[in-house]
């Protein structure tokens, strides 16, 4: 499928210095797992599916993410399909409980976690074609940084980082952002905390991470690099029952204090991708 | 992991033995017990013995490539887990055709012998030395500090220039090799791949440049130190958890390290 395409930049590492990030995508990720990042996806897309408007979220760990599970869903038809010309792209895109549609990799995409300049052109060229399509994309990335996180992420024109308030998390949180900063010059990274124990604790916790970038972290350009704290979500109940029933929590207990605070940052990356309130 | 089988008596009569019996023996490394002692002991010495020689370069003893794909791969998740640097050297031997065409192919193989030989002899017992095929050798280097990385490759170079490898009784000749090298992107889970073609990439630079030195591909160090990890917790002061107490609540700015460390 890559004669389509354009010839890829050839001065493009290994490791995606960033292509041409595309408007109204974001990338959701982080660096331990397991901190939520998917199940901040899934909620996130349906909070903004509510506001009317057309999400679609793609599964872009490539095969090792856990939406599927997350949103009970198993499609026949996968974007392995897709890379390997079984199927058209429409036919992979499924429409998921929560009102937004969803492009699930499929399990034999962990071959293509080798990622080759035609995988890359490939990944590329579904993106392009997907994007006008809806009003917002969200890239659900794997865990760890790996090359197909960070060119996944290298796609996106924002960046969410998930994190929790452990210190192991918030490690691996710092260090994907020093990355980012390094390989793909971003200046600008959101942050959403997950499992907070308190109201506030999210923005100490972006506030102490910015502390640090600011002491140890410099830019090529000499520009800072700017945090900007997006949300807390709080640690709640509500989200362990809404996963053990397999159900979206903004589905399952919309009330609920967690619900509530992905609604809210819904409207903030409305804010952020430049959309109208459908 | 090993699941208890229904125990089943296997009649080694009945297996055809032979051919894995002569590659034994012709290596020559391996010493089978008798078969009549215990048939088991036997059979696992058989099997250790062909598992070591599916693993190593018959001509020179060094790991083989399938081999080294394993080592690297498990050093890609060693770098990603911990950041720890690890260094990839791609080598191969400047003008060996011309040994070839010249000495003839017996000395080409007497030369490849001396080159991985020398290798051994300049790196840790705990780096890996393959032979990636033909005239190319590589060596993985776990927890190779980035400020090392154009050192060891430098002693590998200067070893194998001042060597002379003796071909034949009173005939000596030198060569040189051409050395390319990669640090593992620190925190990033790569791929094999993609990290030999880095590596590769600068062997040819090393090539194209006159051969006989050392490009190393230098990626931007991505480190997280103590002290930024001590300053990262300083939200933890703010009064919680039972198993954060360690950390001293002057944390921002505070004695770095020590008061951390307890926490992981």
């Amino acid at each position: 499928m890559s004669d389509v395409l354009n010839p890829p930049e050839s001065s493009e590492g290994s490791t995606g210095v960033p292509l041409k990030p595309i408007g109204k995508v974001v990338a959701v990720t982080s660096g331990k797992g397991g901190v939520g990042k998917t199940f901040v996806s899934a909620n996130l897309a349906a909070a903004l599916a509510k506001r009317g408007q057309r999400v679609l979220v793609l599964d872009a760990d490539l095969g090792l993410a856990n939406l599927d599970v997350v949103l009970n869903l198993y499609p026949k038809i996968t974007l392995h399909d897709v890379f390997t010309g079984k199927a058209k792209l429409e036919e992979a895109i499924i429409r998921a409980p929560g009102g937004f549609s969803v492009l699930l990799a499929g399990s034999g995409m962990v071959e293509y976690s080798r990622l080759t300049p035609e995988v890359r052109g490939d990944f590329l060229q579904i993106m392009n074609g997907l994007v006008p399509h809806y009003d917002v994309v969200i890239l659900d990335t794997g865990a760890g940084i790996s090359d197909v996180v960070l060119f996944a992420v290298s796609l996106a024109s924002e960046v969410l980082v998930v994190a929790t308030p452990e210190p192991t998390s918030l490690t691996d949180a710092y260090a994907t952002i020093k990355v980012l900063v390094a390989q793909q010059k971003r200046q600008t990274v959101r942050m959403v905390i997950n499992q907070t124990a308190r109201l506030g604790d999210g923005r100490a916790i972006t506030t102490q991470l910015q502390q640090v970038l600011d002491r140890f972290v410099t830019t090529d350009t000499g520009k800072p690099v700017r945090l900007v704290h997006m949300g807390d979500i709080p640690a709640d109940p509500a989200v362990r029952q809404a996963i053990m029933r397999r159900q979206l929590l903004l589905q399952a207990m919309p009330g609920s204090p967690a619900a509530l605070a992905i609604s809210q940052l819904a409207v903030k990356i409305e804010e952020t991708v430049g959309l109208r309130p459908a | 992991m090993a699941k208890t089988l229904t125990p089943s008596f296997v009649e080694l009569q009945r297996l055809r033995l032979d051919d894995a019996r002569a590659l034994l023996d012709h290596d020559g490394n391996v010493t089978l017990p008798p078969p009549e002692a215990s048939p088991t002991a036997y059979l696992q010495a058989m099997i250790d013995g062909l598992c070591e020689l599916s693993l190593k370069d018959p001509l020179t003893g060094l790991a083989n490539r399938r081999h080294f794909r394993a080592v690297v791969e498990r050093s890609i998740d060693v770098v990603a887990r911990s950041g720890e640097p690890a260094l990839l050297l791609m080598l191969d031997i400047d003008h060996f055709k011309k040994v070839n065409d010249t000495y003839g192919h017996q000395a080409g193989d007497q030369v490849l012998q001396a080159i991985g030989k020398a290798l051994s002899g300049c790196v840790r017992p705990m780096d890996t030395v393959a032979r990636f095929g033909g005239e190319e050798f590589s060596v993985m280097l776990p927890s190779c500090h980035t400020g090392f990385g154009a050192a060891v490759a430098e002693r590998i170079r200067a070893q194998i220039e001042g060597m002379s490898i003796q071909i034949a009784p009173g005939l000596s000749i030198k060569v040189t090799v051409s050395i390319g090298g990669a640090f593992a992107p620190e925190w990033v889970r790569s791929t094999a791949t993609l990290w030999t073609e880095r590596a590769d990439m600068q062997l040819y630079r090393a090539k194209a440049e006159g051969r006989n030195r050392i490009y190393l591909d230098q990626q931007q160090e991505i480190y997280v130190s103590a002290e930024e990890k001590n300053l990262l917790f300083g939200h933890l002061s703010l009064g919680e958890p039972a198993w954060i107490e360690s950390v001293s609540s002057d944390a921002p700015g505070g004695n770095a390290g020590s008061a951390m460390q307890r926490v992981f």
